[in-house]
C-alpha cells in the first residue's frame, strides 16, 4: 500500500492536470466557486456574459453583493426570464446563496452581465473576476473564455 | 335538514364541475399561448420589407423556396440571443446537405442600435448562413405584427443606453411557400429541431 501511494498521487496529479475544468474550483470560507466561464464577445460595444456555480457548504446563507473585474466597468448579476413567450432580463440585486445549497449562473437563467467592456473577450483567453460575498468576503476567480456560441463550460 | 344537505351537496357538485372545467380550460389556453403546439389551427403568411446585413432590400418573397427559421432579438442581448443563434448554427451544421433548403433569419427588434454593419458583425460570428435583418422602426413593427411576434422597449437604468428589449423568444418555422408552420420554443435542443425539420424537408 505504501509503495502504491506515490504512484497514486502521481496518477491523480496527471488526471487533475488533464482535466483543468475539474480543478477549477476556488474555496473561500464555506463557499466553493466552480467552473467559471464566459463567452467570447463580439467587439467591445455590446455587453458580454459570464457564468459560474457557487456552492455553499455552510450552515448559514451568504449573499453575493457585488462583482468586480477589469474587463467590465459595470458587471451585474442579471436574470433572463421568459414570460408568456417573451424574454426579458434585468438586475437581480444581492443574490442569496442558501445554506447547504448552490446557485448556478447558466445560459437561459442567471448571468453576470459584463457591461461597458474595457477589452474584447477573446476565445481561448481568460480574465480575472472578483466575487464579493457578505460573509465569505472577496474571492478572485480566473474565467476562461470559450466560443461566442458556447452553451456550457465544456466547450 | 334534509333539504339543506341536498343544497350543500348540490353546491359541492357545481363547484367540482366548475373547478374541473376551469382547469381543463386553463390548460388548453396555456397550450395555445405557449405556441409550442404543432397543430396550430390558424396559419398565416408573414410579410416584411427589411434590409439584410449586406445592404440588400429583402421581402418575404426573397426567400420563397426555402424553409425559414426566424428569430427576433437584438445584438445587445448577451444571453438568450447568442444561445439561440448558436443553436441555429448547430442546426445548420447537423443538417449537412439538407441545410441548403433552410435560411435562418435574425431580425433585430432594436433598429436604433442594430444598423447593417452591426448585424453583419454579429451574425457572422455564429454561422455564414445566418442572415441578419434590420430596418426602420416602423418596418420592424410591421414585421413583428405580421409574425404575431412581440417586442417592447423597456427602460432599465443600468442597461446600456438605459433600455433593454423584451422580445418573443421562440423561433418561427416558415414553409417554402411562406406560410407559418410552427414555433420552436426557447430551450428546445438543436437535435429536437433537426429531427422535426428532417420530417418536413
Ligand atoms: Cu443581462
Amino acid at each position: 500500500m505504501s509503495k502504491a501511494l506515490p504512484s497514486l498521487l502521481l496518477a491523480f496529479f496527471f488526471l487533475a492536470s488533464a482535466f483543468p475544468a475539474l480543478a477549477e474550483s476556488t474555496r473561500v470560507g464555506n463557499l466553493v466557486i466552480e467552473t467559471p466561464w464566459a463567452r467570447a464577445s463580439i467587439g467591445m460595444s455590446r455587453p458580454a456574459a459570464a457564468y459560474v456555480t457557487i456552492r455553499n457548504e455552510g450552515q448559514t446563507a451568504d449573499i453575493l453583493t457585488g462583482i468586480e473585474t477589469t474587463v467590465s466597468a459595470m458587471p451585474e448579476v442579471h436574470r433572463m426570464e421568459i414570460k408568456d413567450g417573451v424574454s426579458t432580463m434585468g438586475p437581480v440585486g444581492p443574490l442569496e446563496i442558501p445554506a447547504n445549497g448552490s446557485v448556478t449562473l447558466a445560459p437561459g437563467g442567471l448571468h453576470v452581465m459584463l457591461m461597458k467592456l474595457q477589452q474584447p473577450l477573446t476565445k481561448g483567453g481568460q480574465f480575472s473576476m472578483t466575487l464579493i460575498f457578505k460573509n465569505a468576503g472577496r474571492v478572485d476567480v480566473s474565467v476562461p473564455i470559450y466560443s461566442v456560441g458556447a452553451s456550457g463550460p465544456e466547450q | 335538514m334534509k333539504t339543506i344537505h341536498l343544497i350543500l351537496w348540490g353546491a359541492v357538485a357545481v363547484g367540482l364541475i366548475l373547478f374541473l372545467w376551469l382547469n381543463i380550460f386553463q390548460d388548453a389556453s396555456h397550450l395555445i399561448e405557449d405556441g409550442t403546439s404543432q397543430n396550430t389551427a390558424t396559419t398565416f403568411t408573414p410579410t416584411f420589407s427589411l434590409t439584410d446585413h449586406q445592404g440588400n432590400v429583402v421581402t418575404e418573397k426573397t426567400y420563397r423556396g426555402k424553409w425559414l427559421l426566424v428569430f427576433f432579438g437584438f445584438t445587445n442581448c448577451p444571453d438568450i440571443c447568442p444561445t439561440t443563434l448558436a443553436d441555429l448554427a448547430s442546426v445548420m451544421e447537423q443538417l449537412g446537405a439538407d441545410a441548403k433548403a433552410i435560411k435562418p433569419l435574425f431580425i433585430s427588434v432594436d433598429p436604433d442600435r442594430d444598423q447593417m454593419e452591426t448585424m453583419a458583425q454579429y451574425v457572422s460570428a455564429f454561422h455564414p448562413a445566418i442572415v441578419g435583418l434590420t430596418g426602420t422602426g416602423s418596418q420592424i413593427t410591421e414585421t413583428a405584427e405580421s409574425f404575431k411576434a412581440y417586442f417592447e422597449k423597456q427602460p432599465q437604468e443600468s442597461a446600456p443606453d438605459g433600455y433593454i428589449m423584451g422580445h418573443t423568444s421562440a423561433v418561427y418555422l416558415i414553409s417554402p411557400d411562406g406560410a407559418f408552420i410552427r414555433t420552436y420554443s426557447y430551450g428546445m435542443s438543436p437535435e429536437e429541431i433537426v429531427a422535426d425539420l428532417e420530417q418536413k424537408l
